[in-house]
């Protein structure tokens, strides 16, 4: 009989993808679903380490720790260091609202010349250089699920899912990995 | 694939990341404890369902979570244009086109033929 409760992560050992697009299950990290006026801005930021972006489809980065803006008064921010940021967020002393939502969400990088080709097998959005550049990043959808995009690199996609959804998108990414090896 | 323009992502998506959240411009009743129960249907359930222009409230549910305003044509579901909430009904005559036109699948027959 187990005495001991092991953690295990969504995606734990699972590799996939082709040659054109790699898929790799992300690291662990923390983060939080933070909503803010614009007024809490500023003390928000100082206190996070990175600057909230306010337009849409920007995120900032510092380090390990990168913010995502989702809607008018709405951020996704991660640590891929694991931070405390519920701690960081609270000691604004502004007005917020903070989730944890670090066991809800897990994380695929999609890297290779067809990384773009691959997420849009299932997404809608145009995620050509131009429209969606380094750093650009989207709440949308990706199948039945939805999704966090967050481009790193050039061939590069942090792509953010619910846990519960995590087997199914990494499945048809697979399959987008494979077409785009054609 | 219908493109709707977002006013808050200021930006074209497609409809797939947009939820359609009924009437628009619906003003809820402050007295609606004293109003009759006929005053209340008309508020609450009685629509036009118009053939030709349409106000509705749309949300941008896988993207930006918010809910906006649009024009659409209930024939051509064509989007006229779209507004932030809380903004004033638009004078469509006055107003640029946010969208290019629908791709009908008449359209699309027709052009294959
Ligand atoms: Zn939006």
């Amino acid at each position: 009989m187990a005495d001991q409760a092991i953690r295990k992560a969504p995606l734990a050992g699972l590799r996939g993808g082709s040659h054109a697009a790699i898929l790799t299950p992300a690291a662990p990290a923390s983060r939080i679903s933070l909503r803010a006026g614009k007024d809490a801005v500023p003390a928000l930021s100082a206190a996070l380490g990175v600057t909230l972006p306010l337009r849409p489809k920007t995120s900032a980065s510092s380090g390990k720790r990168h913010a995502l803006w989702l809607g008018p008064d709405e951020w996704l921010v991660i640590d891929e260091d694991d931070a405390d940021l519920m701690a960081a967020a609270g000691s604004s002393g502004a007005l917020h609202s903070a989730v944890d939502v670090s066991h809800r969400n897990t994380a695929i990088i999609v890297s290779g010349p067809g990384a773009e080709v691959a997420i849009n097998s299932g997404c809608p959005q145009d995620l050509s250089l131009g429209l969606f550049p380094v750093g650009a990043c989207s709440r949308t959808i990706f199948g039945k699920a939805e999704i966090v995009l967050l481009r790193t690199a050039e061939d590069t996609f942090r792509l953010e899912c619910w846990r519960s959804f995590a087997p199914f998108v990494f499945g048809l990414l697979s399959e987008g990995a494979e077409d785009a090896a054609h | 694939m219908l493109l709707i323009y977002c006013p808050y992502c200021e930006e074209e998506r497609s409809e797939l990341e947009f939820r359609n959240g009924g009437d628009a411009h619906i003003a809820r009743p402050t007295n609606i404890a004293e109003i009759s129960d006929e005053e209340f249907e008309a508020y609450f359930f009685l629509r036009d369902n118009p053939k030709g222009v349409i106000f509705e409230r749309w949300r941008h549910i896988h993207g930006c979570g918010r809910f906006f305003n649009a024009a659409r044509d209930t024939v051509s579901d064509r989007f006229l244009t779209t507004y932030k909430a809380g903004e004033p009904k638009p004078d469509l005559d006055a107003e640029p086109k946010t969208s290019a036109e629908v791709e009908t699948y008449e359209a699309l027959e027709g052009a294959a033929q």
